[in-house]
């Protein structure tokens, strides 16, 4: 059997981590292969060597059976190779044009010449359908676009291996299926396609053969018609995975939290970000907030939190009774907030505090871990070690191990376990399972409803329609910071909730009230 | 009038030259993602290098004096770009602070020229600290046929220094080399996304030590420019010029159009207090003549107004302007994103 992609025996270190531990994957020409693993299994790192952006410490690559030295991008590009990647690399001040000519530049007497680009890009965009603005900035283009931008880079450098990395975490279902049909029409034309994902249902959908990477280490190759996603998903994690969330109907009760005509402009007060949002949470209940990243979800949070509390006037958060506009942090965590944050390591955790100084970082001033202003560092540390036993919070010095020697799975349920102990009975959670393995997700799960089964209000933030789906009683769907729709998880699809996403439906106000 | 509007004019481009180029240099290594505060410093090795070598080659080489004007630039060239390079490799290579090691340049600039003017008796006379300019030589006189235009051939082409051309020229070729060729779109990329441009296959090293190099290049000529018709002697320093070009280039919005008429502005504020002088209706009502019945008492007092205490205001304007300027045009500043950041390959 011809490869077109032969990557043997590779390694790759950070430091004193090993992101790629001998690991050979063979792709052939002309299939789609998948590469799974959950987070920090080092996909990125394997397909970034590949593409040249890092240099293996050992292993070698094949391609077309011949052995090559990829150095830089530029090998890569010689070679036909091409990748979107993760994090999207384009200059968001550039036209879409000067993106995709970048690095790649026709020149005529010295000056830039940008007529051929033009009419090669035109009639490629034709040939696979992607409909791309070629004069409009990055910055004002939809996330969408940007990955259509991308992969006509690729194409535009007349790449036949062709490299996705995660291309679904940023799309609704929609578009989705739009990427995987132009996917399935590369292959058929011949090219090799190698997508990064670690979502099964995407690969039992696509892929016809898939890599499995866990720790570091290849696991085995299969091919997708042999398998299914729990079989999958038992290679990626190594031990059987529970897939749903055992839960109790909710019994909501009193309103704790209500939002009222928030709306919220951007830095330079030129852009809404937040318009008009009006909701509630109750006690026993879990809200999600749904919607693509970027569409208000973090203003949404730092503005309940108090992390920008440049609201407009005429805003109104009530928690337990009282409007929270105008509270500080303190006073707001003090009313009852609890917060999950976002970014668990710029606002979650002091990095280089131990874990007990953390665990204490919005309550020390309370009496119990404070005497005339001095801190009790031995009712602390033994908070902490009871903490520590309650949550399984693993560290190599427990409550003197800093935070940034934990991994990130524990870094979260040291979080968990500070905001769900102090006193309080609104929980905040701003993708409280990203980035997490399988294992730390069932668990964060498993907490947010222990803490509305104990009858407190949760609103949790997510990117993953799964999570949404799985743990809700109430789904807020966000699209361009507005409410466009409230659904029953019980009643609404995957679908259904991707068109409301994507802006494309939108309840009008009276259903909504309805349904409340 | 005419006249006056004519002189003025011209003052004001004499001042507005070594700003542009200066700039224009601040432009270039910024747009390539590298700050560079030590503008000020390099002015003043260019002005340094360039002074001494047009003073103490023998004029008998040179079949006329701008050629010996020349080589004055190629010197300062070769001075700025050492002292670029010193920033280029403590920034690009050794990842320093670039704040810090623009700082030690500018610190170290002056205190160098101060010393080998001394130590090695370059000044006017033993022990003097100053170095005697005689930038009139290099005035160019008239231009055939083009001085003849009215008003353009007045103020363009009639008693300039060189360096009005070469400003000229350089405005114009930055401006297409920055938006017109490969080289100006590479360099841009590098300054607001090196992830992207290295994804790109551009090597954004490179990249960084050319821009940081060409307002090495740019810097030390303005410097140069700015002492060879702007003043009479050079005692190791360009009074601020440096740090006004960097809020010429903030305020210019790191665009070479914008540069240039920001410039303009700033050089009509900075020669007001000279300025004043070629317009005697203004100069009497900023400068009243004292009345002959005013009581000896008041004499010195209102003496001491329009000698000491006038100019310093009118003189101190274009630093007040640089300083709302800067809070006013902060809001929607277009800087490179990655301006002053290290990159770091394996960093994501
Ligand atoms: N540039 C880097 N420096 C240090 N560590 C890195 C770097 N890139 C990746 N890693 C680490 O290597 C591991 C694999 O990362 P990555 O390849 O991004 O995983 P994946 O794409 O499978 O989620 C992770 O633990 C990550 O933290
Ligand atoms: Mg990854």
């Amino acid at each position: 059997m011809d490869y077109a992609i032969e990557m043997l025996n590779i390694t790759k270190t950070f430091g004193p981590l090993i992101a790629n531990n001998d690991v050979t994957m063979q792709v052939k020409k002309g299939e789609i292969h998948a590469i799974l693993g959950e987070n920090g299994a080092g996909k990125s790192t394997l397909m970034s060597i590949l593409f040249g952006l890092y240099k293996a410490d050992g292993g070698i690559i094949k391609i077309n059976g011949e052995q090559v030295d990829i150095k830089d991008p530029n090998d890569a590009n010689r070679l036909k190779i091409g990748m979107v990647h993760q994090h999207f690399k384009l200059v968001e001040v550039f036209t879409v044009l000067q993106n995709i000519i970048l690095g790649v530049e026709n020149t005529k007497r010295g000056f830039l010449e940008t007529d051929s680009a033009r009419k090669k890009i035109i009639e490629l965009s034709e040939r696979y359908n992607l409909k791309i603005d070629l004069d409009k900035q990055i910055r004002d283009i939809s996330v969408g676009m940007q990955q259509r931008v991308e992969i006509m880079k690729m194409l535009y450098r007349d790449a036949d291996i062709l490299i996705f990395d995660e291309p679904t975490a940023v799309l609704t279902p929609q578009e989705i299926d739009g990427l995987f049909d132009v996917i399935r029409f590369f292959a058929k034309e011949g090219k090799s396609i190698i997508i990064i994902t670690h979502k099964l249902n995407e690969i039992m959908d696509i892929a016809d053969r898939c890599t499995i990477l866990r720790k570091g280490k290849c696991i085995k190759t299969v091919d997708v018609k042999d398998v299914n996603a729990e079989v999958l998903a038992e290679l990626m994690v190594g031990r059987e995975v529970n897939f749903t969330v055992e839960k109790t109907v909710a019994v909501p009760k009193e309103i704790v939290f209500e939002v009222q005509n928030l709306n919220l402009f951007d830095k330079d007060k030129t852009k809404k970000i937040l318009n008009d949002i009006n909701f509630n949470v109750r006690s026993g209940e879990i809200v999600c907030v749904a919607g693509i990243e970027g569409n208000g979800q973090t203003q949404l949070v730092r503005a309940i939190s108090g992390l920008n509390p440049s609201v407009e006037a005429g805003s109104v958060m009530i928690l337990n009774g009282i409007n929270i506009v105008d509270k500080s942090i303190r006073d707001r965590i003090e009313l009852g907030l609890s917060h999950i944050p976002e970014d668990r390591q710029r606002y979650g955790l002091i990095m280089d505090y131990n874990l007990s100084e953390n665990m204490v970082s919005n309550t020390y001033y309370h009496p119990e871990f404070q005497k005339h202003g001095l801190i009790r560092f031995d009712q602390i540390k033994k908070y902490t070690e009871d903490l520590i036993q309650k949550y399984d919070i693993r560290s190599s010095l427990g409550a003197t191990s800093s935070a940034r020697s934990m991994s990130g799975g524990n870094q979260q349920k040291a979080i968990i376990a500070r905001e769900t102990s102090k006193n309080h009975n609104f929980l905040l959670a701003a993708q409280p399972t990203r980035g997490l393995d399988v294992g730390a997700i069932e668990y964060v799960h498993k907490t947010l409803i222990a803490e509305r089964d104990r009858g407190n209000a949760i609103l949790v933030i997510s990117l993953e329609l799964d999570e949404v789906m799985n743990i809700s009683d109430r789904i807020l769907v966000m699209h361009e910071g507005s409410i466009y729709a409230e659904l029953d998880p019980k009643k609404t699809t995957i679908s259904e909730i991707g068109l409301y996403m994507s802006g494309s439906k939108r309840q009008t106000s009276e259903v909504k009230h309805e349904q409340v | 009038m005419y006249d006056s509007i004519v002189s003025y004019l011209a003052l004001v481009l004499l001042a507005a030259i070594p700003l542009i180029v200066t700039a224009l240099g601040g432009m270039f290594t910024e747009r390539g993602g590298v700050t560079n505060i030590s503008l000020e410093g390099i002015m003043i090795i260019g002005a340094f290098v360039g002074l001494v070598t047009v003073n103490k080659l023998p004029a008998s080489w040179f079949s006329s004096n701008f050629v010996l004007y020349l080589c004055g630039m190629i010197a300062a060239v070769i001075g700025g770009l050492i002292f670029a390079g010193i920033h280029a490799i403590a920034a690009i290579k050794m990842k320093a602070n670039q704040i810090i090691s623009a700082t030690a340049i500018n610190t170290l600039a002056p205190a160098l020229a101060l010393f080998l003017t001394m130590s090695l008796t370059l000044g006017e006379a033993q022990g003097s600290d100053k170095i005697l300019v005689n930038g009139t030589r290099f005035i160019i006189e008239r231009v055939p046929l083009l001085a003849d235009i009215p008003f353009i051939g007045e103020v363009f082409f009639t008693n300039v220094y060189p360096s009005l051309y070469f400003g000229i020229a350089i405005l114009v070729i930055s401006s297409i080399v920055l938006y017109k060729t490969k080289f100006g779109l590479r360099l841009r990329a590098c300054g607001e996304n090196p992830h992207a441009a290295d994804a790109a296959g551009i090597n954004i090293y490179k990249m960084r030590y050319q821009g940081v190099f060409i307002s090495g290049i740019l810097a030390s000529l303005g410097g140069y420019f700015l002492v060879t018709s702007f003043t009479n002697e050079f005692d190791a320093t360009v009074s601020g010029f440096g740090f006004l070009a960097i809020a010429v280039m903030i305020f210019g919005n790191w665009k070479p159009k914008n540069i240039a008429f920001t410039a303009l502005f700033f050089a009509a504020l900075l020669t007001l207090s000279k300025g004043v002088a070629f317009f005697p209706a203004l100069e009497n009502w900023l400068y009243p003549p004292i009345p002959a019945d005013t009581p000896p008492e008041q004499i010195a007092f209102l003496t001491y107004v329009s000698t000491k205490v006038i100019p310093n205001i009118i003189s101190m304007l274009p630093y007040i302007a640089t300083l709302a300027v800067l809070v006013l045009s902060s809001k929607k500043s277009a800087a490179p994103k990655a301006s002053g950041l290290i990159y770091d390959k394996g960093e994501r």
